[in-house]
């Protein structure tokens, strides 16, 4: 019920936002987190630059980290793919294993794995490339023993990349996992 | 698991806005050489009121952009006659011209017009065609599309399609803060109008038989839902928006079901159809690979899709009755995706890959299986056919932006859809 309420929310903004072109706003992605291929640290040659290495600080309160915080360990993590490939590489073997870490000490904790793709081929056949590496990220974060209730996959395609740009710079970017943590 | 599926949302007028401020302009790039010289005189226009409208140079840009004929210009034209009795045949016919078309625009009240032309053969001085269309001033530019379609139906024997519309999705601003739009505008590239607006991605805009309704996915609360949307009242309505996938939606050619892609929990996407009205769901296609991009066949009895069950994409036919199984129909590149059946179903269009570059191609159905590549881009995608099947439109990029182009079935005509702002992608051809 309460699904269909966010919904009838999210519908009720559309008529009321949805208006001439002018006006912006139609519908607010949920989190406000902002697009992770843009900071710094992020980029595919940057390997497991990303991995939640800081588990296990000691930055006090902040340990366990919060949803949405965006340096802890419930931060966006990101798993980069070779072109054409679903197979996670092995420097991001980090990343898959922390994020098991904190999903399986936290049952409560869940997170959503948006797939995504580079521009290339068409945009639907596309939508099926991204979620077959959502998949194999969710796999293997059951294997480490997450609780499939815990993950939830979801692909953009070709639709949400990180980069623009018809060149492998950006390409390489937007083939990728996105590993977003919900509470 | 399922989130509930029928939910009317009465969305309002307000969906439908009057038009967007970004026109597509039309560049032909390649010519048909035998293009058919044409004379469109200007219309008569008596009164003031009628004198703001041009009809004739609608028409003129209308048969010239379908790359068949060649538009005179204007300053070439030696007299302007009106009516049949005052053409100087032989002047027009020294000057090249095969036909000549000409008319006026009455208007005898205050929103009330008279669009009369004739069309001639310049050498045998046969009237071929003698019309009246009555509009508003809103409907000059549909009447005046309507005059071209006659003209060239009459002379080439093919149905026009200029009366006609093209949905396309524009993707304004710059990452992060892109946003999107679904738009119908005049197949011409004019008269742009916003059916839905997101600051999430909105794909696959798919036109119901009757040209009243698009179905499309959109990605609002990021995830993927499929909405169709009737386009006068701006009424919306989800019909799948189940765990997963829900993609790819394709109408049946009896407007009562949706073809489209749904995926299992581990992520296995199939094709079904849904029944529009009851909302039961029927799986076509069951494999661990990829199915998706259906397109129904005319008789609605099976549909053509991509799948990757081989190995790489390449498409594939079914039936739709429970047991068939599916025929491979391409064999020709690793990469052949996305189908599309030319409206008499004598070929199919789809994005082939050839040279490391994404190309539009067509597949001969009836003779033996012949693929002509179309097009020379590197991301040439999303091929939808005019409602005639004379011309294939397009997304390609264009100086690392999105735009629209066109190309004749036969390749002979290339045309670009330029827009003056953002991205365009994901054309979708109205029917008639």
């Amino acid at each position: 019920m309460k699904r269909m309420i966010t919904i009838a929310c999210l519908l009720a903004g559309a008529v009321l936002l949805a208006g001439c072109p002018k006006k912006a706003t139609t519908v607010q992605p949920p989190t406000a987190g902002s697009q992770v291929g843009e900071s710094s640290n992020t980029s595919p040659s940057g390997g497991a630059s990303t991995s939640g290495s800081d588990l296990g600080g000691d930055n006090g309160a902040n340990a366990r980290g919060e949803v949405g915080d965006a340096t802890g360990p419930l931060a966006r993590k990101v798993i980069y793919f070779d072109f054409d490939k679903s197979e996670i590489k092995p420097e991001y073997a980090g990343i898959v294993k922390a994020s098991a870490q904190t999903l399986t000490e936290r049952p409560g904790l869940k997170v959503k794995l948006e797939g995504n793709t580079d521009q290339r081929g068409t945009r639907e056949y596309n939508i099926g490339l991204g979620e077959r590496r959502a998949q194999a990220v969710r796999r293997a974060l059951m294997l480490q023993g997450v609780a499939e209730k815990q993950v939830t996959t979801v692909s953009f395609g070709s639709e949400r990349p990180a980069a623009d740009g018809d060149d492998e710079s950006a390409w390489s970017r937007n083939r990728r996992v996105e590993l977003v943590y919900l509470q | 698991m399922n989130r509930p599926l029928v939910l009317l949302a009465m969305i309002g007028l307000v969906l439908v806005c009057p038009r967007s401020w970004a026109e597509l302009v039309v560049e032909v790039t390649k010519g048909q050489d035998d293009a058919i010289p044409i004379a469109i005189v200007p219309f008569n226009s008596p009164t003031e009121a009628a004198a703001s409208f041009d009809v004739a140079q609608l028409v003129s840009d209308d048969l010239a952009r379908s790359g068949r004929f060649k538009s005179m210009a204007r300053q070439d034209m030696i007299e302007t006659p009106h009516v049949g009795a005052s053409i100087g045949f032989d002047d027009w016919r020294r000057l090249n011209n095969d036909y000549i078309v000409v008319g006026q625009l009455q208007s005898d009240s205050a929103d009330h017009y008279n669009i009369v032309f004739e069309l001639y053969n310049v050498l045998t001085r046969q009237r071929l065609l003698g019309y009246q269309i009555s509009a508003n001033k809103a409907g000059l530019r549909l009447a005046s599309h309507q005059v071209a379609d006659m003209v060239f139906q009459k002379i080439l024997g093919i149905r026009g399609a200029f009366a006609t519309r093209v949905a396309y999705v524009s993707v304004l601003g710059h990452l992060p803060n892109k946003s999107y739009q679904l738009v119908v505008a005049d197949a011409d590239g004019m008269n742009p109008r916003v059916v839905m607006q997101s600051n999430e991605p909105l794909m696959s805009p798919s036109w119901s038989p009757d040209g009243q309704s698009l179905a499309y996915v959109s990605f609002e609360g990021r995830l993927p839902t499929v909405y169709v949307q009737e386009l006068k009242s701006g009424e919306r309505r989800r019909v799948s928006a189940r765990a997963g996938v829900n993609q790819a939606p394709a109408w049946s050619p009896d407007g009562k079901k949706l073809a489209l892609t749904l995926s299992t929990r581990d992520g296995n996407l199939d094709i079904y159809t849904l029944d529009l009205a009851s909302q039961a769901l029927t799986r076509i296609t069951d494999d661990p690979g990829i199915d998706t991009e259906p397109q129904w066949s005319n008789d609605g009895r099976s549909l053509y899709f991509t799948s990757d069950r081989a190995g790489g994409p390449q498409i594939y036919r079914v039936g739709i009755q429970p047991g068939d199984k599916p025929r491979r129909l391409t064999f020709q590149n690793a990469y052949n995706a996305r189908p599309r059946l030319s409206p008499d179903e004598s070929q199919l269009a789809f994005v082939t890959q050839e040279e490391g570059a994404y190309r539009i191609a067509t597949l001969d159905l009836r003779g033996r299986g012949d693929v002509q590549v179309l097009t020379k881009g590197h991301f040439d995608v999303s091929p939808s056919y005019a409602p005639n099947g004379a011309e294939i439109i397009y997304a390609t990029r264009d100086r690392g932006r999105g735009v629209l182009a066109l190309v004749s079935a036969d390749g002979r005509v290339q045309e670009r859809l330029v827009s003056s702002e953002g991205e365009v992608q994901e054309p979708a051809w109205s029917p008639w």
